[in-house]
């Protein structure tokens, strides 16, 4: 019996290898040979010999945008030779110290927040961008855009896609039915929501949940709205703790969000009270605006993909945005945006190779022409931009009079940014006041 | 949403890749656990054949090296644990006296951070409250439904239903719950089954979620749901335990039901209460997943384990947050100690 048993366990272990065998003959070795030397690769000579070599890039960008984003540098691939191996993660602003310091880190990581960024710099854990790569930038992106990754003097990476933040969106179509017309001052968007609030509709549609982000699209409203209240050397001071968190000025601009946010007469289009606005989620917190339940949705360029399938986005279609209105026009036109950032924690050639081409604009344009995408290089064609959104928004970041700011909450340590200021817009959507929801977030800042 | 098998082929090759992977490691550890000691097993039985019919010198047993053999064994424990629980543990404390770099050393500043801070005062009374709740209302459901099904019709049918949701991992559950909790506005059908119980009679639908105190007891319920299981589980295995002339003997005496459950039951049972009571506080400490599923821990009803993830992982405050670990760590050592006294004095007794 017992020698009967161990024969079929010989038989089972012997399956196994031929298994084992036939599925590593399975996996082969598809390495890619280069065509560098044809006529369409010439462009891509200068980024040197490195056939075959691999770079392995790490983001917060999944699914149809991670395809996207494969597609965009198959040229590159395949006239370099360079390998680039993108894995995107939904934890990646928690994974990425993790990889890092657990002796893992990627060879580049597109960094959304320039606050983090300075963190890897500051612990040493950044490779400055070489020679070329910098060359690149500074001829492609204003110096506001580089100063985002540049710690104590140290250039670290060009800024890869954008979005410009300060827009909401409306229907077109419900509003020439109804005879409502686009806001430009602040007291015109006032006096719209009070019409649209009268008409028996609730005029503002607002959604904060974000998963383990909930909270980020507040921030958004309070930065948009300080911008236009205190102008950008305020906003500077705050987001670098110039100026206390809580100062009169950042209150006063909490305070004067909360005469939409907080009036139960204006939201939540189709979702209940005010305290809905904190479990709505923000991919559907706009959707309502298509079946007529809200007319106003404050949110980014990037929301163009969150609309539901056959919805028109265009000036004359189904959904479109306008600029969110200036308060004070002794500001300007000022511009929230974000955007993320190339950071290299390798300095291997074929990095820098790659780090240097995401920089270009023949990249820029490359991804652009797949569509949803936006970047502030100023080689990016606009006619290479399909989406009408997409287009405005490029306008608006090539546009030199701009005054552009980036999304303070990304700027601010992580404790705050990430931590603390998205806790508190969560308390203060919940109910509690601004005085403590501010102080709280400026204690816990240190 | 079409499905695209050419598309999705690395995904099943990977899981092919994890497939043969486990049967490679368990079928190895099978074959070596199975052929190899079959195997000395047959040469011994040979020998012995051998020597009892040909008159060949019967092979002396050699005499088992016990210290070597253990050690032989304990060897890779000992070094997985040194790896995987003391050095991490060793380098968490550490850290917790540091600032949240890891770079300089700042003292006691992170504990005085941790019980001045208001939220994280909060953080720490939720998980005093959940750990005062859950083990005690969890044990008393579990005690109840165990005295009550015991010798019931339908014994088996019964504890399996309470014992289900304990196969569910506790996010699954969470996800469940927050349905549950669900809120839609009162001119919207109602996707939560509270909310619709309270718009049918009459009612406004509530934030059930969003209400502190109230959230985090709506949390501690789903903790309960699962954990009651257990405790009725070992519960009713320790009363089937029982001795019967025992409880004979009470009937003889004429005991009330009451008498019975306080005089015999109790007593009789009360190392298995013990143990049931302390490996649920253990894993109450610890909860994370509930919390983080349900709420994020915002409207105050974080944890100290969410409070430690976030602080270490999210904000990069890796000294906060080891702070939050080694309050956390110290807190178990009590429970353990007893747990560990409690097991060596039933073995004793």
């Amino acid at each position: 019996m017992a020698f009967a048993r161990s024969r079929q366990a010989l038989a089972i272990a012997g399956v196994l290898g031929l298994a084992l065998g036939a599925a590593a003959c399975g996996t082969g070795n598809d390495k890619k040979s280069s065509n560098a030397g044809s006529a369409e690769c010439a462009a891509y000579e200068k980024y040197g010999d490195n056939d075959g070599k691999k770079v392995t890039v790490y983001s917060s960008i999944r699914d149809i945008e991670a395809d996207r984003l494969a597609q965009s540098w198959k040229q590159f691939e395949d006239c370099t030779g360079i390998e680039i191996d993108h894995e995107g993660s939904g934890e990646f602003e928690a994974q990425l110290p993790v990889r890092v310091d657990g002796g893992n880190a990627p060879d580049l990581a597109f960094i959304p927040q320039p606050g983090l960024l300075k963190r890897f710099a500051d612990a040493g854990k950044l490779k400055p961008a070489a020679a070329a790569t910098k060359t690149e930038a500074e001829a492609n992106y204003s110096p506001d855009w580089l100063k985002y990754s540049t710690v104590n003097g140290q250039f670290y990476g060009a800024p890869l896609g954008s979005n410009v933040k300060s827009f909401v969106w409306y229907s077109p179509k419900t509003f020439k039915e109804k005879g409502w017309t686009v806001p430009t001052t602040w007291d015109e968007l006032i006096k719209l929501s009070d019409t649209i609030a009268a008409s028996g509709t609730k005029p503002w549609c607002v959604g904060i949940e974000s998963q383990d982000a909930t909270g980020w699209p507040a921030t958004d409203w309070i930065e948009d709205v300080l911008l236009r209240t205190a102008g950008p050397e305020v906003y500077d001071q705050w987001t670098t703790h110039g100026i206390p968190f809580n100062d009169p000025k950042v209150a006063d601009a909490l305070n004067r969000a909360g005469t939409i946010l907080k009036n139960e007469k204006y939201v939540n289009g189709g979702f209940g009270g005010v305290k809905s606005i904190a479990t709505t989620s923000f991919q559907e917190a706009g959707v309502p605006i298509t079946t007529g339940k809200c007319a106003l949705h404050r949110q980014a360029s990037f929301y163009a993909n969150q609309w539901p399938k056959g919805t028109k986005v265009a000036e004359d279609g189904d959904v479109f945005a306008f600029y969110f209105p200036a308060i004070d026009p002794a500001q300007g036109k000022p511009v929230l945006g974000a955007g993320e950032f190339v950071a290299a924690f390798a300095d291997r050639p074929e990095v820098q190779a790659v780090q240097t081409y995401l920089a270009s604009g023949e990249y820029a344009n490359s991804r652009a022409k797949i569509g949803d995408w936006v970047s502030a290089n100023k080689k990016l064609d606009l006619a290479n931009v399909p989406n009408p959104v997409d287009k405005l928004s490029v306008g608006i970041l090539q546009d030199p009079k701009t005054v552009f700011r980036f999304d303070g909450s990304d700027l601010m340590p992580a404790a705050v940014g990430t931590g603390t200021f998205w806790k508190g817009m969560i308390e203060w959507i919940n109910g509690k006041d601004t005085a403590t929801v501010l102080g709280g977030i400026e204690n816990s800042w240190k | 949403m079409e499905f695209d098998f050419a598309e999705e082929q690395p995904k099943f090759l990977m899981l092919m890749y994890g497939l043969i992977a486990f049967v490679a490691v368990v079928g190895g550890l099978l074959l070596l656990l199975d052929v190899v000691p079959a195997w000395f097993a047959r040469r011994r039985e040979a020998q012995l054949v051998a020597a009892s019919t040909g008159g060949a010198p019967l092979p002396r047993r050699r005499k088992p090296r016990e210290g070597l053999f253990a050690l032989f064994f304990l060897l890779p424990t000992l070094l997985l644990l040194a790896i995987g629980l003391v050095g991490p543990a060793i380098r968490t404390v550490l850290l917790s006296f540091m600032d949240s770099g890891g770079n300089d050393w700042v003292g006691l500043r992170n504990y005085g951070w941790m019980f001045s801070e208001d939220s994280i005062v909060r953080v720490l009374l939720n998980t005093l409250i959940w750990v005062l709740l859950v083990p005690l209302v969890a044990t008393t459901f579990g005690l109840l439904y165990a005295v009550m099904v015991d010798k019931a019709r339908f014994e088996s049918i019964a504890k399996s239903l309470i014992f289900l949701p304990m196969a569910i991992s506790f996010v699954g559950a969470s996800i469940i719950w927050k349905f549950v909790y669900a809120y839609r506005g009162d001119d919207q059908d109602q996707i939560g089954l509270l909310n619709q119980i309270v718009v049918s009679l009459g009612g406004e639908p509530r934030f059930w979620l969003q209400e502190s105190p109230l959230n985090t007891l709506l949390l501690i319920v789903i903790m309960v749901w699962i954990q009651a299981g257990f405790a009725m589980v070992v519960l009713a295995a320790a009363i089937k335990a029982i001795p019967g002339d025992i409880v004979e003997a009470a009937r003889l005496d004429g005991v009330t039901p009451w008498q019975m459950f306080w005089q015999i039951t109790m007593p009789s049972i009360r190392p298995a209460l013990i143990v049931v009571v302390v490996t649920l506080s253990i894993a109450t400490l610890k909860v994370f997943d509930i919390v983080r599923t349900a709420t994020n821990g915002n409207y105050d009803t974080s944890v100290i384990a969410n409070e430690m993830y976030n602080q270490a992982f999210r904000y990069g405050e890796a000294g906060q947050g080891s702070a939050l670990a080694v309050f956390l760590f110290i807190l178990v050592i009590p429970l353990v100690i007893y747990q560990i006294r409690n097991l060596r004095q039933q073995r004793e007794g």
